[in-house]
């Protein structure tokens, strides 16, 4: 039995230490807003925050995650208030079918918390997510949109 | 349009994940039709709650592409109700089997979803609002002519006296459906033709929106499933006793012919146990087949004397002989896989009086066929709750297999909820896929340098002769949709007229299952006809623009969209230092479209920077531009993906790749910025959206590559030439 610490609630799964930290979000505690897309931590659908960093959870064992803060896409949200960058994926329309955008917003959460006005360059580097819709030039105008708000 | 009243029951899948419930309620009167929750259905479009909320019916399926929004704005035009109040549901296509199709064709493929259904849907809403105004006049006992419908509000003109869609919506429910009602003239569209946000974001941006693969039913078990790695194969045998005890395994069963799957209590615990379950598979002959083998098959079709001819003209073969001149050149397209995001899956509860599957379909009709199949049920015993999809591009309409399998699992346990969902390897290895093809080109000059003649062979794999052979054996074996792009006429002609041509292809058909993928056969006929136009521009000392223009005189729309392109990317100005560029054009799924890149290279051509891809497309009327951009920019990310990075290779007669490690796709970093020009042409036929643009980018970039490097890249994909996306 593991003790996982998700969106600041604490939960027992009972799960073979090994087994990757996205499928005992999804199948144990049953939040399904972090999805699959490959397993061998390639494509991004599947990030969380652990202690505020963006990992790939289908790659992460249960058991490194023990003891840590574990942020998913449906603790983003603060009192019912998004954040500020589903707030620009709103505004601005960015997802198409949607499913690797739990991801992608993941990922983009924490760049901004690293670099609050990332270059183009820095974008490039952090946002290695797929996308098979193709919905990246929406996503580049949103981060920038945000930038822009923090002006 | 035909509209029985019957109870009406509403799939409430997609935003619960729970039963679909149905009811008629006894104060409503024996002809109202109500939704779940007790809303009386105007007609099988529209129903209204009493607080005004519109809920608009579409049966084609949300994949990304906006055709949800597109459909309703159709609906909501002639409706004239408040956009603000408007929401979505799919019927099922077991009601729609009840009430005889009054929503018409559920099939969400070959961007037909507005083109296709845009007089129907836009007749619903405006019966919907005759009836309402109907209602209100009755009620204030005046002539409906006085009556005028606005975001809504019913207003009787000469008194001022209003009321709202809500508080008519009984009434009107009663009355008698119009048998003939007027639509707008185009120009007084209000909101067909705005950039309107999608309907179906909110839930996008914070988990909640529900994939098939997010479905929770209570008592419900998950499977993994594996199939025979070469087509055609069959298990030979299976040893269940060796995972039977592994953590959460519930059974372990034999699925058809051809496959085995663990049923668990968690998908992770049926996935880990099937990978270590000892399978023997009888592999069959195709065991033999090779990418080489496929590939020398094709090769032999590029000279054969029989080809079925898709476009002809005068004579291309003597006109050949007697050239003064002649360019010949051979390109080649590999087999590709769709990959969308989301696997494979469906979910099945199967018991002797009901079978009912959950599944991301692209095609409703297509599942409830696959489950009355699988089930052996009659269709008023079956149903199917649409789910939106985590990515379709043609792998989840005319394929429902990840359907029969659940249902045939489910078969084994009854009653039991049975979610089935494929890994990536599986579904990477049991694709649907792009068609392999390769094309001889030959174009003939005479001796004033003027193109005179154009042979195009085609030799490669038919989709309908495996998907739909009806169509291919009415055809005397010819397989139409092979020639999307280059045919010589409908929605997928030509763009060119030359005095001689001869466009043919000969089918060679190997094992591996084709299928419809993103634009299906104008990718690898763009990269074919669009790379050689410009071979033979240079082969004639003309600029490749004015080349194509003096064969377009009679595809004025055609010219026009290349015209756009060129024109917005300063063809005739000089690229920027150390830029290059290139151009292409066709007609698609009746849309026109074209594109201009201008790519940078490095390394000697090693490393090719996409910046900027002009795009112009013509479907003749613009129902979202928003919506026409985000498909446009999206559609060539999975088209470079395609042409810089992947190919679906064979040996030993099963798909070589099995995850985005062998199978790339491009990254926000290699995203180039993409302009699109939307032109509204006009016309009685409306064009597509969601394909046609996407197989303009791989011909354009190639042609500027050549700009770049002097070197003709005549296979897909890249990286097979050492050449990377950066």
């Amino acid at each position: 039995m593991a003790k996982l610490s998700i969106n600041g609630k604490t939960f027992d799964v009972d799960v073979d230490p090994n087994q990757p930290l996205l499928w005992a979000i999804r199948e144990q505690v049953g939040l399904t807003g972090t999805k699959y897309g490959c397993g061998i931590a390639q494509c991004g659908a599947c990030t969380v925050h652990i202690d505020g960093a963006p990992v790939r959870s289908c790659s992460f064992p249960v058991s490194a995650a023990v003891g840590k803060k574990i942020t998913t896409i449906e603790g983003l949200a603060e009192g019912g208030k998004l954040n500020k960058v589903q707030e620009a994926w709103l505004r601005h329309d960015v997802p198409q079918c949607g499913y690797c955008q739990s991801g992608m917003i993941m990922a983009v959460t924490a760049l901004l918390k690293e670099k609050p006005k990332p270059t183009d360059a820095d974008i490039n580097a952090a946002i290695t997510n797929i996308c098979r819709c193709g919905t990246f030039q929406q996503v580049r105008e949103a981060i920038h949109s945000i930038s822009k708000q923090s002006a | 349009m035909k509209m029985t009243r019957r109870s009406f029951i509403v799939s409430s899948a997609a935003a619960t994940g729970g039963l679909a419930l149905g009811f008629r309620l006894p104060f409503g009167g024996p002809e109202v039709v109500r939704a779940a929750d007790g809303s009386p259905e105007i007609n099988a479009w529209v129903v209204i709650q009493p607080n005004d909320t519109v809920v608009i019916r579409c049966v084609r399926s949300e994949m990304g592409q906006g055709t949800i929004t597109g459909l309703a704005q159709m609906v909501a035009e002639e409706l004239e109700c408040d956009w603000k109040k408007v929401k979505y549901e799919y019927p099922t296509p077991g009601e729609s089997v009840k009430r005889k199709r009054p929503w018409g064709d559920f099939s969400t493929g070959g961007s037909r979803g507005i083109r296709t259904s845009h007089d129907y849907v836009r007749q619903g809403g405006a019966a919907a609002r005759v009836m309402l105004v109907q209602a209100a006049a009755n009620e204030w006992k005046v002539p409906v002519s006085e009556c005028v419908a606005a975001n809504s509000v019913i207003t009787h003109k000469p008194t001022g006296r209003k009321t709202t869609y809500g508080k008519v919506a009984e009434a009107a429910a009663r009355l008698e459906q119009p048998k003939n009602v007027t639509l707008k003239d185009p120009k007084d569209w209000k909101l067909i033709g705005k950039p309107i946000k999608r309907l179906d974001t909110a839930d996008k941006v914070n988990g909640r929106q529900v994939y098939g693969f997010d479905l929770k039913l209570p008592g419900m078990v998950n499977a993994a499933i594996k199939e025979s790695p070469v087509f055609g194969g069959k298990v030979k045998s299976f040893d269940a006793a060796a995972v039977s005890s592994m953590r959460g395994v519930k059974k372990v069963m034999q699925v058809g012919d051809t496959a085995v799957a663990v049923v668990a209590d968690h998908w992770w615990n049926a996935k880990t146990a099937l990978e270590k379950l000892p399978i023997v598979w009888d592999e069959g002959p195709n065991a033999k087949v090779s990418s080489e083998s496929i590939a020398e098959m094709l090769k032999a079709g590029l000279d054969a004397e029989q080809g079925f001819v898709g476009n002809q003209a005068g004579n291309a073969k003597q006109a050949l002989a007697g050239a003064a001149k002649k360019v010949e050149a051979v390109y080649s397209y590999p087999y590709q896989n769709h990959v969308c995001m989301e696997p494979m899956n469906a979910t099945a509860r199967y018991t002797a009086d009901k079978c009912e599957v959950w599944v991301p379909t692209q095609d409703g009709e297509a599942s409830f066929a696959a489950v009355l199949a699988a089930s052996g049920l009659p269709a008023d015993k079956c149903d199917v709750y649409k789910i939106n999809l985590g990515g379709g591009f043609g792998r989840r309409g005319a394929f429902q297999d990840y359907v029969t399998q659940a249902v045939m699992i489910a078969k084994e346990m009854p009653g039991t909820p049975v979610k089935l969902l494929w890994s990536r390897e599986e579904d990477m290895v049991q694709g649907r896929y792009h068609p392999v093809m390769q094309c001889k080109m030959v174009g003939g000059f005479d001796a004033n340098n003027n193109l005179t003649s154009l042979h195009m062979r085609l030799s490669g794999q038919s989709i309908l002769a495996s998907v739909r052979p009806a169509i291919v054996e009415q055809q005397k074996g010819r397989d139409p949709l092979t020639f999307q792009g280059v045919f010589d006429s409908g929605e997928h002609s030509f763009g060119y007229t030359m005095p001689n041509l001869l466009i043919d292809h000969a089918m060679r058909n190997p094992h591996v299952p084709p299928g419809f993928w993103r634009g299906v056969n104008i990718n690898q006929n763009a990269v074919f006809i669009e790379s050689f136009m410009d071979e033979l521009a240079e082969a004639a000392g003309k600029d490749p623009v004015a080349f194509r223009l003096q064969f377009m005189k009679e595809h004025p729309r055609n010219a026009k969209v290349l015209q756009a392109v060129a024109d917005k990317i300063g063809w005739t100005k000089p690229a920027p230092k150390g830029r290059f560029r290139g151009v292409a054009q066709m007609k698609a799924f009746n849309s026109f479209v074209a594109a201009a890149a201008e790519i940078s290279v490095q390394d000697g051509g090693k490393k090719v920077k996409v910046h900027r891809i002009v795009a112009a497309t013509d479907p003749g009327y613009a129902v979202n531009p928003a919506q026409i951009e985000r498909q446009v920019s999206g559609s060539f990310v999975y088209g470079l993906s395609a042409l810089f990075m992947q190919e679906c290779t064979v040996k030993d007669g099963r798909i070589v790749e099995t995850n985005f490690h062998q199978y790339d796709s491009m990254r926000i970093a290699q995203m180039p910025r993409v302009e699109t020009i939307i032109v509204q042409g006009g016309g009685d036929t409306w064009g597509g959206i969601g394909e046609p643009t996407i197989c303009v980018a791989a011909p354009a970039v190639l042609n500027a590559y050549y700009k770049a490097t002097g070197k003709r890249i005549r296979s897909v994909p890249l990286k097979n030439h050492g050449i990377t996306m950066v």
